[in-house]
């Protein structure tokens, strides 16, 4: 793993300024963050390993331990709210049967609630990969999946 | 230094410019409540406890508002004493009442700032209790982390970085999970930590407290007689006992700070096996003597070997003064240049 | 010609694109915008392309190389805004206004327009009066709004940049370096009377003129893109939609303040953005309008783009310039100086929204007076708003300064649907306010909200209708502020998690009598005592409601009643005995069971077993209607109590 992250990390050598690009860069590549790539980090910038995770810690972007292979995100925007976001998400986690915030045992599914992802005038609206779909129905959700899942 | 004249509370005060209004009234001997300025240390403006109004129009943080000429503060207008009473109780109804088992009793600034605003058990009943519940961090062998009782001044964190630039915490996290923390939260034992404890001694409440402090009877002070550096040291003597070692603010050498063996390196002194008294050899055997005999004795062997078959090895553990009447007492009363020092090696 | 050799060749590169495209007689502008791109726009577009090529049309031919005339042509474009009607498609020259176009779809488009002349009714925009809206100009969405950063959006393609060449692109900044100081591009912006599309207003003249006052070398321009309101998405669709449009404005920013490096801090949540403003910038830079020696000028400028981490905070400019120095994006405290004076890398930096920059080709070109004859005299030109919620026509909206909330609402927003009737309408985000019916002739202009106490924001206006409880909109709001605080100062950080507790606890009907006092008293104090401007702001959307709908707090705490029927704690479904026809849809869908009853016969809901997840009113056929939702709860009678022998 250290070799394929130095190859990913050699052209911010002793960068500072660079540390949130190359979070999102090793975690592009790991799929999140684990704690040798944060230390890898601080050593190839010379940043305390503190603070390294002190701001990688700081950003909902990053994750700290291994994602599902499908990841559905529920926008709770305010249209989002306002249209039922929270049934969206209960119907979800009963249909995963995981909470919001987790990953399945089997590493299938991660399930999260994320801040608006600006597309409200098709509130509510739920992101399965890569997919959009707005104006979900509770009721529908099993098509919603099978459409945008992987195998 | 050009001096301003600012106005407190209707206190006309003389400051140095470039103080902060803080440092002025304290300066003055006026007191305004914080919790998350130091001394030693670049103001924050994080707690905002030290909240004052300015020329009748402006809440500002006293620990970051530089003084200006002709500059009115008031600490007691009713919008500042209100914003920092219900900042107080934010911040209790937040922390552990554990006060009667807490190590910072009787010595905790939120305590002090608590009471010097007003906090009541009716003001506190309104709000909602919900402490975090994070596990002590007992691995280090000198002092506890307790995150519960942490008021996240960020002093422990700004004292390892501007101060020790060590590093060995941050805050991680955000908003209200936020935490001081190492790498992943790993225990501090296993973070680049020296333990030399200068968060631990700055730390206003008990999250940073030393393992099995005793409060002192009285202090003592020294010099510690670990190394060349000579830091002054305040002993705290409780009984027979070395029970507590600060630094002393009023050395020059090291202005308050020390390191993990100066500051928690002290439980030697009350080791049963410590000598306390000269021993001489005595028919093969080493016997108590005091200090009289023992210096006789040596005065004595040593008139009789001046010159070159002296030699004098100085010692990094005791103070330069000595060290150099070490020198002095070798080359003008014994004659010789035969000195040296551990620390040569 | 490829490259601009100087400014005047700028006239030049647009007569050139003009004619190019001018040679397409009828061109099929396929939304892809990310609403549009997530009802299958894309497909849309593939299978235009297809259609088209299959009639022996090369669609793939560059205009500017081959001197040829064809006969259609498509291309993507940008977000259109009426992103609830979506995937849409404008048919030009004609204007044609296509809505939710589906693959299938295309054929018949394709042949109506090419061989018949004709329009499809049944994709057009139908009006509230029955009749069909021939072209977007033509629907109410559209016909009471004034564009002008989203002009372009919709009808150029966003990675082309010689399609904005066509459109005057780039024509201010040629102008500028023609015949303007840099202190005559901070008047014109000064005299226009631009404010700060960011939220706080602040008149963009001054801020470039401190910026140009700054001593310090270097001196960067950063455009703040990182639109985190819940609710509003304006930035995104310009970043998409018209990406030149900011980079024009940054540029035009650089010359007047002297930077030669400039940073778009975009949300990581939008990635089409950032793929469309990578391309916009390696175009401009191919082109010779940005990088070293813009126009021949002499003049160099580089943009940056920078992602972000996922952090509202960063919105505020202090912590959005920490964040790209790679740092935690905690604000700096005050007193501090300006970021004009230290801002990013320490450095004098003019940090201004992707609105704000977008408007300023526009303003060097018609000059400042046409900017200041829009709107209002403190606020002029167009506000935009990402008009979502429970309304009619939601969608993307630009409107004169000025305009009344009614109007948005009504005229434009079609009102709220289904036979709902209005409650309130929030804007400006977390930081905003509920504003209620009584003040729904309150002109949008930075004071008028600012007085009704709640704020212009960046854009999110959100329509609420009777079924949304004002105490949960509070508690949704203080929960994304307790979420989204950096944690540093003790009034935000402590201040909102308590606000959040005590509302939470109304809405589980825990409340006490005295927590509104408490309420309001601990608002004051996180207002006046935070660090930034989350803090300050935290606790609006706790003022207003309170302010406008204190009775709904009541119900809460004395009556356990959410007359929205929203808290779940405080209400119960139950199906009505008279309605009922045991169609037994209810008791089937019923995630934890709690429904019994035969086939054709009444059905019950157990009360101590109900979720009030409310999929059995969801599941309930129209023509039944025999779930209803009431509140207080039906109390659950207590079970018999067993006695236990010994």
């Amino acid at each position: 793993m250290e070799e394929r992250l130095s190859a990913v990390l050699s052209p911010y050598e002793g960068r500072k300024d660079a540390l949130i690009p190359m979070l999102q860069k090793v975690q592009e590549e790991l799929g999140y963050l684990s704690e040798e790539a944060m230390l890898l980090i601080a050593r190839t910038t010379g940043m305390p390993e503190s603070h390294v995770y002190g701001v990688a810690t700081f950003y909902a972007q990053f994750y700290f331990s291994r994602r599902g292979k499908n990841q559905t995100k529920i926008c709770s925007g305010t249209a989002c709210h306002v249209k039922g976001a929270a049934r969206v998400k209960d119907a979800f986690e009963r249909e995963l049967g995981i909470s919001c915030g987790s990953t399945s045992a089997d590493y299938e599914h991660s399930l999260e609630t994320v801040a608006c992802v600006g597309s409200c005038a098709l509130a509510p609206v739920v992101v399965v990969n890569e997919d959009v779909h707005g104006q979900v129905q509770t009721g529908k959700i099993d098509k919603i999946l099978e459409q945008s899942i992987k195998d | 230094m050009s001096k301003v004249t600012i106005t407190i509370d209707g206190m006309q005060i003389s400051a140095d410019e470039g103080m902060t209004v803080l440092e002025a009234a304290q300066a003055h001997g006026l007191y305004i409540p914080n919790l998350c300025n130091h001394p030693d240390l670049k103001p924050a403006g994080l707690c905002r406890v030290c909240v004052v109004k300015m020329d009748d129009w402006k809440v500002t943080v006293s620990c970051k508002q530089p003084v200006k000429d002709g500059m009115v503060i008031s600490t007691e207008d009713p919008e500042v004493q209100k914003i920092r009473r219900n900042t107080v109780e934010l911040i209790v109804a937040d922390h552990p009442m554990t006060c009667l088992t807490c190590e910072a009793d009787g010595n905790c600034e939120l305590q002090r700032v608590a009471h010097y605003v007003g906090v009541t058990p009716e003001g506190l009943n309104r709000y909602r209790r919900k402490i975090r519940n994070i596990p002590m961090d007992r691995s280090n062998p000198f002092f506890d982390i307790d995150h519960s009782k942490c008021i996240l001044c960020g002093i422990c964190v700004r004292t390892c970085d501007e101060l020790q630039n060590i590093n060995a915490i941050d805050y991680a996290q955000r908003g209200v999970t936020s935490l001081i923390s190492t790498l992943g939260n790993k225990p501090i034992a296993d973070s680049r930590c020296e333990s030399c404890g200068e968060c631990v001694v700055r730390c206003p409440v008990a999250a940073l407290a030393p393992k099995g402090a005793q409060e002192p009877m009285y202090e003592v002070k020294s010099i510690c007689s670990y190394c060349g550096v000579g830091c002054g040291v305040m002993l705290g003597v409780r009984g027979q006992k070395v029970v507590s070692v600060e630094g002393d603010r009023n050395n020059p050498v090291n202005k308050g700070s020390l390191c993990v063996k100066g500051r928690y390196g002290y439980k030697f002194i009350n080791h049963p096996e410590r000598l306390s008294t000269p021993l001489i050899k005595k028919n093969g055997t080493l016997e108590e003597a005091s200090w009289d005999e023992a210096l006789d004795l040596i005065a004595e062997k040593f008139s009789g070997s001046k010159g070159d078959k002296f030699a004098a090895l100085a010692s990094a553990r005791i103070t330069n003064e000595d060290n150099y009447l070490i020198q002095k007492f070798t080359r003008a009363v014994m004659g010789t240049n035969n000195i040296d020092h551990c620390a040569r090696l | 010609m490829q490259k601009v050799n100087s400014p005047a060749d700028v006239a030049k590169m647009r007569e050139i694109c003009k004619a190019a495209f001018a040679r397409q007689k009828l061109r099929f502008l396929i939304c892809a915008g990310t609403g549009c791109i997530a009802g299958g726009s894309l497909d849309v577009y593939e299978e235009f392309k297809r259609v088209i090529g299959e009639r022996g049309i090369d669609v793939n031919v560059d205009l500017l190389f081959e001197n040829k005339e064809i006969e259609a042509g498509t291309v993507t474009s940008g977000c259109h805004g009426f992103c609830q009607m979506g995937p849409l498609v404008r048919v030009e020259p004609a204007g044609t206004f296509y809505t939710k176009v589906r693959a299938k779809d295309v054929e018949e488009i394709v042949t109506a327009t090419l061989d018949e002349n004709a329009v499809i009714e049944r994709l057009l925009y139908e009006k509230p009066d029955g009749s069909h809206a021939a072209t977007e100009e033509d629907v109410p969405f559209y016909n009471r709004q004034q564009r002008i950063v989203l002009g372009g959006c919709g009808t150029i393609d966003p990675e082309d940049i010689r399609e904005y060449f066509a459109v005057d692109g780039f024509q201010a900044l040629a102008t500028i370096f023609q015949e303007h100081s840099p202190e005559d591009v901070i008047e014109i912006v000064k005299e226009s009377g631009l404010r700060g599309r960011g939220g706080g207003g602040f008149p963009a003249g001054r801020k470039w003129e401190a910026g140009l006052n700054a001593k310090a070398t270097p001196k960067y321009v950063v455009c703040n893109g990182d639109e985190g309101d819940p609710g509003a998405f304006m930035d995104r669709s310009v970043l998409e939609a018209n990406p030149q449009s900011v980079i024009e404005g940054m540029t035009i920013a650089a010359y007047a303040i002297g930077a030669e490096f400039g940073v778009v801090y975009v949300r990581a949540e939008y990635p089409l953005a950032v793929v469309r403003l990578l391309k916009a910038i390696e175009q401009a830079k191919e082109y010779g309008v940005l990088g070293d020696n813009i126009m021949g000028t002499g003049f160099n400028f580089d943009i940056e783009v920078f992602q972000g981490a996922g952090a509202f905070v960063c919105g505020e400019s202090t912590a959005l310039t920490l964040s790209i120095e790679g740092k935690r994006g905690m604000p700096r405290v005050a007193p501090r100086p300006r970021t004009t004076e230290v801002g990013l890398f320490d450095k004098p930096t003019l940090l201004n929204n992707v609105k704000s920059f977008a408007y300023v080709p526009d303003i060097i070109r018609k000059g400042a007076g046409w900017f200041k004859s829009i709107g209002t005299e403190s606020s002029s030109g167009t506000a935009v708003f990402a008009l979502t919620g429970n309304i009619l026509n939601a969608g993307l909206i630009e409107v004169p300064m000025g305009i009344k909330l009614r109007e948005i609402i009504y005229d434009i927003g079609g009102g709220i649907p289904k036979g709902g009737s209005f409650k309130a309408v929030q804007t400006g985000g977390p930081s905003g306010g509920c504003l209620p019916e009584s003040l729904l002739d309150t002109p949008i202009d930075y004071d008028s909200l600012d007085e009704a106490g709640s704020i212009m924001g960046s854009g999110g206006m959100v329509v609420m209708d009777e079924r949304t409880c004002m105490v949960d909109v509070a508690r949704y709001f203080l929960n994304f502020t307790e979420e989204e605080s950096c944690g540093q100062c003790v009034p935000c950080r402590l201040g909102t998690k308590q606000l959040l507790e005590i509302l939470k606890d109304i809405c589980a009907g825990k409340g006490r009598k005295k927590d509104i006092d408490l309420l309001v008293e601990l608002s004051h104090s996180v207002h006046g005592g935070s660090v930034c401007g989350l803090g300050q702001t935290a606790a609006n959307p706790v003022l207003t409601t309170l302010r406008y709908f204190k009775d709904e707090y009541e119900a809460h705490i004395n009556d356990k009643c959410c007359p929205a029927r929203v808290c779940t704690n405080l209400i119960s479904y139950r199906i009505m005995e008279d309605k009922c026809a045991g169609c037994t849809l209810c008791a089937r869908a019923c995630p934890v069971d709690a429904i019994s009853g035969e086939k054709k016969e009444v059905h019950v809901i157990d009360q101590g077993l109900c979720i009030q997840c409310g999929v059995c009113m969801e599941k309930c056929p129209k023509k039944f209607s025999a779930v209803e939702c009431v509140s207080p709860k039906i109390p659950i009678p207590a079970k018999e109590k067993t006695e236990v022998v010994a």
